[in-house]
Order: structure tokens, then sequence, then C-alpha cells
């Protein structure tokens, strides 16, 4: 039994979880000690708040958002255009509800009302199908176009933000139709409805990865693309698959952002989220080159980014300073991850574990 | 006539391995005083190895290395300049945007008051070209001149800043046509002359015959032997490059195949002026149950451009392929293994393994393929038909969760062969099965070939390896220049074929 512990701790210790955990862990005894405010969780109206449900509402689209990154990333690809991606859907969604929308006589008082013309769930479909096709367009670049992933979405990462604004004709347009805020702000037995979503959608994505052969296709392509291809599989369609698949995420990520701040705007809806979403998944350890990957990591890749954000927010540095406190996140990630520093802190960990060996 | 005392370079008993793969055993070179001396053999026969331990790319794990009588270790190719050894690879890898005086002069500027002295430098340059009866002008941009010139402006720069005892032309004709050859090696003529002893590696034996002196042959990592080149007929070169020895392969042994059997066999695999531009000119190829088709001929003469093309790799632009009477008219690989027809590709780390999967999911992946993106194999039906092929082929690991990068090329091989065999092909084309691989690994895997061939399937079987050819073949179809040039019956002698290879029968 003793031989076992340490054989259990290096299992551990080598798990694609493990440093994830070790920097959420990290942040969360941070706040612990030095704002015990941070983890109170208290009910009003029925719903439960807190700095916690904070962290987990604001991170639900950029969750969406690295589970369809991992996908891309592990084939040896990148999405840069899911930022734009969600305003497109976001802005598809706001023009829809637009009252406005086919008639002629416009008033204000249209405009703030509380209707829409167009059914709930063509809105929706609308939202979805925008992302989706932007991904496909993405995959067909990349898988029938042979151009680099990242000059292929550079390309809609772009102009996705100026069709978003061709959309909302150049406004940030503000929604006022209730139904559609569920999304970003509703609530179901106190949790909020978007954690629900992430859910479903992590499910979704672990189901076609691992209970259908597209996981294991997927690693392949990025590992060895050329090899795969020799054995009978068409790397084509799964390039063409991942991409259209971060796009359908980056839709519902729209979705859920256009709702929580109740408007569409083409210049800052997502901004960023390209990148967040890279760093999501780098921080749960998929390599960029391909290969194997991790969705549950990932999702906890951004629970970490937004959990360090909110900290930030707690101890009361400035908002524009945040973006130089997320540097200094990734620069100890970069440096957690680096091969380097793994052997030296396996090296040490090792040393004190033989060492508590002999004294046994 | 040169002494023996006139050696200026001697390597003995170089050995070098890498992970899984001897690379060099026991080799011995020698390389005389103003003598040009042609280092032939097949891919993976150890030449590059030799030349990467010479120039010191490579350190050798035993041997020894003399240069003018004095044992040297030659810790870095920049060292190996510093002591005279220069190299001129393949490809030209100068600048082509910058004039021909600075790629020749490159890193080594004459200064003048803390800058460049343009005039000097241009001055050596043009000297430095003059030793090369080379008379061009040396301030234009390196890239105005043909790859010919190019490859003389290397061969300057390498002469130029080491005052270079030997010179190693690794292909340096490649790329040449006749004439420029011809040139390369009057210039080549004219060096030995000066005494400096020059290392030439190419596949062109035409070459090697009218240029060399001596020819020293390597294969699989082993020297065959070192010859004076006028006493070394063609025909026997060749065999020895592609090795006629027997070794202990013995235990392999195979059924003939008879022409009346074949009357009653069925054609699995008929291609009929199968054939791509710039690939493989059109043939006619037949392969019948049970049967074990070998081919031979030496490197780039169309081996591979044949398997792609029955693969589906490579898509024909002339001519039919038949399946079990069944047209192919969509080229693909999984359209090929949907057929029955599987390739184990020649180039195992690039075209065959996914080196950070694991065992099992490499050994899953064909048939998983095949099976589409919806019937997933679940885990305990991987497992078994991983332990299955492990035991059956014999792979030495742990365990089927082990990640293929870290087995040995034989063990690699194998899993690709397991990849394939489990889905069950009727056809199964073998670009180089046995490349890379150790003695033992080779014979367990041509008795495998034929075991399949009795089993009911048919094999491609291709290799540089002649005898291993013969001995697992029961016809063997001839390449030379991209073209088939004959079949023979499987019980057919070296000789034949050795002959038709080169093109002297």
């Amino acid at each position: 039994m003793k031989n076992n512990k340490p054989a259990l701790l290096k299992r551990i210790r080598e798990s694609r979880l493990f440093w994830p955990l070790v920097a959420l862990a990290l942040i969360l005894i941070t706040d612990a000690i030095f704002a015990p405010g941070f983890f109170k969780i208290g009910i009003l109206n029925g719903h439960l708040y807190g700095n916690l449900i904070d962290v987990f509402n604001n991170s639900a689209p950029l969750m969406l958002v690295a589970i369809g990154m991992t996908l891309v990333i592990a084939t040896g690809g990148v999405d840069l255009s899911v930022g734009a991606v969600i305003a497109i859907s976001a802005a598809m969604g706001a023009v829809l509800i637009n009252p406005a929308l086919g008639n002629k006589l416009i008033t204000n008082d249209i405009l703030t009302a509380d209707t829409t013309n167009t059914p709930l769930w063509l809105i929706i479909l609308a939202d979805l199908g925008a992302g989706t096709l932007c991904g496909l367009w993405n995959g067909f670049l990349v898988s029938r176009g042979k151009i680099q992933p990242m000059v292929a979405t550079l390309i809609l990462m772009v102009a996705g933000r100026g069709i978003a604004q061709l959309i909302t004709n150049g406004q940030i347009m503000t929604i006022y139709y209730t139904p559609y805020f569920y999304f970003g702000n509703g609530y179901i037995l106190g949790i909020p409805v978007s954690i629900y979503i992430v859910a479903i959608v992590f499910l979704l994505a672990w189901f076609l990865v691992r209970k259908t052969s597209i996981g294991l296709f997927i690693e392949s392509v990025g590992v060895n693309a050329k090899a795969t291809y020799y054995s009978g599989i068409s790397e084509k369609n799964v390039k063409l698959f991942v991409y259209t698949f971060c796009g359908f995420c980056a839709a519902i990520a729209g979705l859920i952002l256009s709702s929580y701040v109740h408007s569409a705007d083409g210049n800052n809806n997502g901004l960023n989220y390209e990148l967040d979403a890279i760093l999501a998944v780098v921080i749960g350890g998929t390599l960029m080159a391909g290969g194997r990957f991790s969705l549950f990591a990932s999702v906890l890749g951004a629970l970490i980014i937004w959990t360090f954000t909110i900290t930030m927010y707690t101890f009361g540095v400035p908002a524009n300073a945040l973006l130089a406190g997320r540097a200094v996140l990734v620069l100890v990630v970069i440096l957690l991850y680096s091969d380097y520093t793994r052997r030296f802190l396996n090296r040490f960990l090792e040393r004190r574990g033989s060492r508590h060996g002999a004294t046994n | 006539m040169t002494t023996t005392d006139d050696f200026i370079l001697s390597m003995k008993d170089i050995s070098k391995s890498f992970p899984g793969v001897d690379a060099l055993e026991g080799v011995n070179f020698s390389l005389k005083r103003g003598e040009i001396h042609g280092l032939v053999g097949e891919n993976g026969a150890g030449k590059s190895t030799l030349i990467k331990v010479l120039t010191g790319v490579e350190h050798p794990d035993i041997g020894t290395i003399e240069l003018d009588g004095k044992l040297i270790q030659v810790r870095s190719p920049q060292h190996s300049q510093e002591i005279g050894i220069s190299t001129v690879y393949q490809e030209v890898n100068l600048c082509t945007n910058i004039s021909v005086a600075e790629n020749i002069m490159l890193g080594y500027e004459p200064h003048r008051f803390g800058s460049i002295d343009w005039k000097k430098l241009n001055a050596l340059a043009k000297n430095a070209l003059k030793r090369l009866d080379i008379d061009i002008d040396v301030t234009q941009p390196l890239g105005n001149y043909p790859v010919a010139t190019q490859q003389m402006v290397a061969i300057a720069r390498s002469l130029e800043i080491t005052s270079a005892k030997i010179l190693i032309l690794d292909e340096p004709t490649s790329s040449l046509d006749v004439n420029e050859a011809n040139q390369l090696f009057d210039r080549m003529r004219k060096l030995k002359s000066e005494g400096i002893g020059i290392i030439f590696i190419t596949h062109f034996l035409d070459q090697v015959y009218q240029v060399s002196d001596r020819i020293t042959v390597l294969r699989n990592g082993k020297l065959v032997g070192t010859y004076d080149t006028a006493s070394l007929p063609r025909v026997e070169l060749i065999a020895k490059m592609l090795g006629r020895s027997i070794t202990d392969l013995d235990e392999v042994s195979k059924a003939k195949f008879t022409g009346e059997q074949k009357e009653g066999k069925k054609c699995l695999l008929e291609a009929k002026g199968l054939g791509r531009a710039g690939s493989i000119d059109p043939f006619d190829m037949q392969l019948f149950a049970n049967e074990v088709v070998g081919v031979a001929g030496l490197l780039g003469s169309g081996r591979t451009e044949i398997a792609n093309l029955l693969f589906g790799v490579d898509t024909p632009d002339t001519g039919t392929l038949t399946l079990n009477e069944q047209k192919v008219d969509h080229f693909s690989p999984l359209e090929s293994l949907e057929n029955g027809i599987a390739l184990c590709p020649e180039d195992r780390k690039a075209e065959g393994i996914v080196g950070d999967l694991t065992i099992r999911e490499n050994i899953i992946l064909a048939l998983q393929a095949r099976y589409g993106y919806f019937k997933y194999l679940r885990t305990q039906e991987q497992y078994e038909i991983a332990e299955k092929y492990i035991q059956l082929l014999g792979i030495s690991t742990p365990s089927p969760d082990q990640l293929v990068k870290n087995l040995s090329g034989g063990n690699q091989q194998k899993v690709i062969l397991a990849r394939w065999l489990a889905t069950n092909p009727q056809v199964l084309i073998l670009d180089e099965p046995t490349k890379g691989i150790d003695v033992g690994a080779k014979a367990e895997i041509q008795k495998l070939v034929l075991d399949l061939a009795e089993e009911g399937k048919s094999c491609i079987f291709i290799s540089s390896e002649l005898e291993e050819v013969l001995r697992t073949s029961h016809r063997v179809v001839v390449l030379r220049d991209r073209k088939k040039v004959a079949e023979y019956p499987g019980d057919v002698d070296d000789q034949t074929i050795i002959q038709t290879m080169a093109g002297t029968l």
C-alpha cells in the first residue's frame, strides 16, 4: 500500500487536469485569505448571488467558445474569428427582434415596445444559423482552400465586425424583449440559465468526441494529418467539422452575451474573445500544435480566467488596469507550462517524495 | 600512382545508432589525396549518416577519424570547416538576393577602417571563382545565374573560406542537366589535380563511373566494400547495392506459384494502361489471389509511385483499375479501404504512424475510418483488437496504451501492418516494409507476407533489397526510369533482374 502512494501522486501530477486545478486553487486560496467575502453566496429574489455565481455567469460565453476552440486547436489550427462571429450572432438577434423590421412606419414607441414580430425560435435559429455558417466558411477556407488557419480565420475576424455593423445598420442596437433576456439573465432553480446552456453544449461536444469516432480523428489529424489521410480518414471533413462546430459555439456565446447586455454592438460584442479562448485552451494544457485535448480542462481554463478577473475586481483593481493583470496571469501560465519549469518542478517533487520514502 | 601514405582521411570502425536503428555499424572509409571517391547506396544505407559524422553534425558512438594521419574529433560543422572539410549540399543553401561576391565571402568579409572593403571583397571572390575557371560579374545578385553556376559559387565559397583539404559533394548534380554536370566534373578533376580529396555522393551510377576513381558501397548501415572503379562492372555494383548475400533469413520459404494454378485463380486487381504524367508511365499489372508480386527497381524508378497510384493517394490520368471485377472510378485512400486495398507507405514517420497516439488508437484507425463517424468501436473492442494484433505480430510493448512514437522502427512497422490487417484487406501493398528495421524483424515481416498470401490475400511487395523481393515474391515486376520494363516469374535469377534494372539486358 505504501508503495502505491507515490505512484498515485505521480499519476495525479501527470494528469491533464492537475495544473489547471492547481492554478484555480491558488487563485481561490488567495481570495480566501485576502477577500473573505469572496465565497459568500446569498439568495436574493429566489436566485443565488455572490462572487462565485458571477464567475460562472460571466465565464459561460467564454466556456462555450473555449469548447469550440479546443477542437480547432486539437487539429493543429486556430480560429481567430470567434469574437467577430459573436458580434454577427448578436446582431442577427437584435435585428430580428426589432419590431420595426419590415415596417415602414417607425416610431420610438415601436422601437422600445417589449414586443417583436419574429417568433423566439426563429430568432434563436437565425443566431445559431449565422454563426454556424461563419464556421462553415472558415472550414471551407482551411480544408478546401488549403489556407493556413490563422490567415483564413483572420479574414472573418476583420470582416465579421463589418458584417455585424451592416446587419445593425451601423447602430448599437438596444434590445427590448423580455423573453430574449432569459438566456443571459434568467434563472432555473436559482441557478443562471447560461450555466445550463454551457452544460448542454459541453455534453453535446463530449458525446461527439468521446462516443463517436470524431474525437479520435481530430487528435489523429492534429498529430499527423498525412498519416491520417493515408489511413482512409477524410482530414478535410474533420477540419470542416471543427471550424463549423466552433462557429456554432461562438454563436451561442453571442446569443448569451447580447441577451446579458440587452444590446448588439458590432464593435464591442465579444471583443478579444478569440484571444481569451485561445488562452483558456492553452491553460487547459492542449498544445497549440494539435493532438491530445481535453474539453473539461479548457472549460476549467475559462473558469480560471474569470475567477482571476472577478478576484481583481474584488480587490478593487481599476478596470483599465485589468489587462495588465491578465498579462501577469498569461506570463505565469506560460512559465508554468514550459518544459523547463515542469522538469524542474517534477524533479523537485520527486526528490521530496523520495526523501519522505527514506524516512519511513 | 598513389601510395598508401597518401591517405588524407581514414575513418575506422565508425558506428552510430539512433533509437531503434543502427545507422552505421563498424564502417571503414578512407580517402586519398587527389582522389574522387564515389559513395553509393540505397536510401537508408548510411551515406548521409557517415557524412554527418565526418562533418560533426553527429558524433559517432565508437570509431576513430584520422585526418592527415592525426587522430581528430569533429566537434561541430563549423569545426569541420576549420580543419579543412567542406561540404556542398544538394540544395544550394546560399542567398539568391545578394551578390555573388557577398555569398562567397559571407561572414569572412575583409574590413577596412571598420567597414567592409568592397573592392577587396569583390577581388577575392573573383579570384575564388577563377580557381574553378569561372568568369562572371561577381557584383550581380546570385539569383541572376543558373543553378549550375550557383552550385559552382557554393563550391567556390567552401574552398575559399576553409582552404579545404576534403570536399564533400552531396548529390550535387540532382538539379543539373548533362552539360552542366559535365562542367562540374571538369572542375572536380581540376581540384583533384590540386591534391584535394573529393567525396562524391550520388544515385546516378553513370556519373559515378564517369568521374570517380574508387567507389565505396554501403548497405543497411554496413560497409559492403571499397572498389577501384575500373575493376568493378556496373552490374556487380548494383548487385552490391541491393544485397544478394544470404543472411539469416533462410527460414522464409515460399510455395512457388505455377502457371496452371494461376488459371483457376481469381484476379483481384487489374491495372490496364494505368499511368500518371510525371509520376509513372502507363503500365499493366494483374494480381491474383494467394499471390505475392514483388516490385524491383532502383531509387527513383517509380516504385512508390506505383503504390500511390494503386492505393488512390494519387489519381491516374490514363488507364483503368479493376478490383474484384469492378472498375474503380473514384481514387482516394478511403475508397481503396472500402474496396479492400491497403497500403503500408514507404515513409513510416510521415505517412504511417500517428506518433502521439497510443498503439491501440493507431491500430484501430483505419478500421474506424471504414466504420465511419457514428459506429465508434467500444473501448473494450478496441483493446481486444489491439491485443489480438500485438500478440499475432509479436509487437513488443508493455501495454496497448504505449505511445507509438516510443516504439522501435520494427515495432512501429508492425503497428501499421496491424492497422491494415484489422480492416481485413484482400490486397496489401507494402512499400519498403522492412526499411530501417533489424534483421530479425525483417524475417518476421517477410514470413508474415507469405502467410497472408497463403490465407488467400495477395500482396504487392516493394523493396530496394532485391534479395528480399526474390525471397517473398511469386512474380517480380521490374521498373526502370518510371516505366515497367519487365515481369518475371518468382524463380528468376537475380542476375537477370539486375541486368534488367541496369538496362543492359
